[in-house]
């Protein structure tokens, strides 16, 4: 199968204290339809992969390594450059779809200026977009000129799917789009996300802590363990015969619904 | 160690009932009445954790800040022990609210960025008039060991920590006016799920130590399994199902709970390491 994404040796640290290392010598690729997770703990570095891709790391931290997007290295493109690309090529879906939104401005004003920014419709068509967007996302189109507090949670994430997927990127990057959310409304997220990615053949890196979520989302998994990569594989693999003993340690300290299991929470100083 | 007589019901709630108001539009005023509560009895044995489960607006919030009497009830009636909370007089009253505590959700927000960690627990000490200063301290100490943090952390602030690390302090808050029922409000939602597994073990850990009820509040159905011994399912401000851990996730009666333990994401899958 072809590559659409190939990150190569991604290392993250801050520009003050180059020998503090975030993101360690991270590799992996995506490809079109599949979707991989990123799988760790708080501090593991999987955000700040996500973010390295987009590139939109914070000022105080540098990065370096090399990702290709269709064979084309994007890493070294200035912001400028890289605008071309945000949103259009490669979109991304946040954590708290309350904070991602504007208050201030109706639904359908936000998901027009995301098609505004790359694209050059006439009102006409981009109305129609705009509702055929919200279609696809089961939000009701009168629902077009409503402002975000007017909507669930569940909704204004689905809001911020339209947003990402307008454009109809190779690649959606979900930084934990589900974290913030109840069960049942996670479970209508995640089968929407699959589908999308299934219909329009896009590559999905997403970002979790919950297994559980892996195991409904993924095909394949990267767990990150302090910066690094500590096992990455399909997700049967990984899910049923882990290699690693920190993946064991982490799929331990999942609460099933079965309930059989004891919770075993992480030595952490054992794998140092 | 505190005797737990088994079967003694700790707390009893009949019949609450609680609406909210709820204004929309700018010109014209339309007015709605939300029903939080409706028509919710439950009770909680000594020694045992009841786990309050349902969606985000089904109300388990609102119970938990009734059952605290941060709120009022329209209606209903509370026994704590056998006494009628109603007709109790307000400093039995303030006797009595020492021994409902509550873990809250966010660790981030529920401790005071200027306090100390010594400040944060001698509060609860000092508004209910706690022994004299070298016994506070005595107890301060303790605490912060029980919980796994170590006596030099008293002397830090809140941001110094990890979510983890500070929800084990809202623990020990609770947890230092020896309280016999603890509210927990989905106290490991805002964390990883390793420090998840380590606050659960810790909160276990703590009951089997002290003989404490639990009222655990979460929409995590994986959670609860690990959590309770009953469960009440709520759906709008009404109990839709309540029963046995056991019996409620191996035969859920109401539509409702089938669709809650469906939506647990990964749940046909056993997470079991060889």
């Amino acid at each position: 199968m072809k590559k659409i994404l190939e990150v190569k040796h991604l290392k993250v640290s801050p520009i003050n204290e180059p020998h503090k290392i975030l993101v360690n010598d991270v590799s992996f690729d995506l490809y079109p339809g599949r979707t991989a997770c990123i799988v760790g703990e708080s501090g593991s570095g999987k955000s700040l992969t996500a973010l390295s891709i987009m590139k939109l790391l914070s000022s105080q931290l540098k990065q370096a390594g090399d990702i290709f997007f269709e064979g084309q290295n994007i890493s070294k493109l200035t912001n400028t450059e890289m605008r071309h690309y945000r949103g259009k090529s490669i979109a991304m879906i946040f954590q708290e779809p309350m904070t991602s939104l504007n208050p201030v401005i109706s639904i359908g004003e936000q998901i027009r200026e995301a098609l505004n920014v790359h694209l050059d419709l006439d009102k006409k068509s981009l109305n129609k977009k705009v509702a055929s967007l919200l279609k696809e996302v089961g939000i009701p189109e009168d629902r077009i000129s409503s402002y975000p507090d007017e909507l669930s949670g569940g909704q204004r994430q689905r809001i911020m799917i339209a947003m990402s997927i307008a454009c109809e990127p190779f690649i959606l990057i979900a930084d934990e789009p589900t974290t913030a959310l109840d069960v049942t409304v996670q479970s209508q997220i995640l089968k929407l996300l699959s589908s999308l990615k299934e219909k329009r053949q896009m590559a999905m890196l997403f970002i979790t802590h919950d297994f559980g979520v892996v195991e409904e989302i993924a095909d394949d998994v990267i767990v990150m363990f302090q910066g690094q990569i500590v096992e990455k594989g399909s997700v049967k693999e990984v899910l049923k015969k882990p290699k690693h003993a920190y993946t064991k340690a982490l799929l331990q300290c999942v609460p099933d619904a079965k309930g059989i299991k004891k919770l075993k929470p992480i030595q952490h100083r054992a794998f140092i | 160690m505190a005797k737990i007589i088994k079967n003694e019901i700790l707390l009893e709630a009949k019949g609450l009932y609680k609406t909210y108001m709820q204004t929309s539009g700018f010109f014209v005023r339309k007015k709605r009445t939300i029903k939080a509560l409706n028509n919710v009895t439950l009770s909680i044995k000594k020694g045992e954790t009841l786990a309050i489960v349902g969606e985000s607006g089904s109300g388990k919030s609102t119970l938990a800040r009734c059952l605290l009497q941060l709120l009022s009830l329209d209606e209903g009636e509370l026994f704590f022990k056998g006494q009628n909370l109603k007709t109790l007089k307000v400093e039995d009253k303030k006797h009595l609210k020492r021994h409902i505590q509550m873990v809250f959700q966010d660790p981030y927000a529920s401790l005071n960025p200027r306090m100390k960690i010594v400040e944060i627990l001698e509060e609860g000490l000092l508004i209910h008039d706690v022994g004299d200063k070298n016994l506070r301290d005595k107890k301060i100490r303790d605490m912060i060991k029980k919980v796994g943090l170590e006596v030099s952390d008293l002397m830090k602030y809140p941001h110094q920590f990890s979510g983890g690390q500070r929800q084990r302090i809202g623990i020990a808050r609770a947890l230092i006016l020896e309280p016999e029922l603890v509210i927990c409000d989905e106290p490991v939602s805002a964390l990883d799920v390793s420090i998840q597994a380590q606050i659960l073990l810790l909160l276990k850990e703590l009951q089997n130590e002290l003989g404490l009820s639990y009222l655990f509040i979460s929409h995590d159905l994986r959670v609860v399994r690990h959590m309770a011994d009953h469960i009440v399912v709520m759906h709008q401000g009404q109990i839709v199902e309540q029963g046995s851990t056991k019996s409620i996730y191996a035969k859920p009666k109401a539509r409702y709970t089938r669709e809650l333990l469906n939506a647990i994401p990964g749940n046909h899958f056993n997470f079991k390491v060889s």
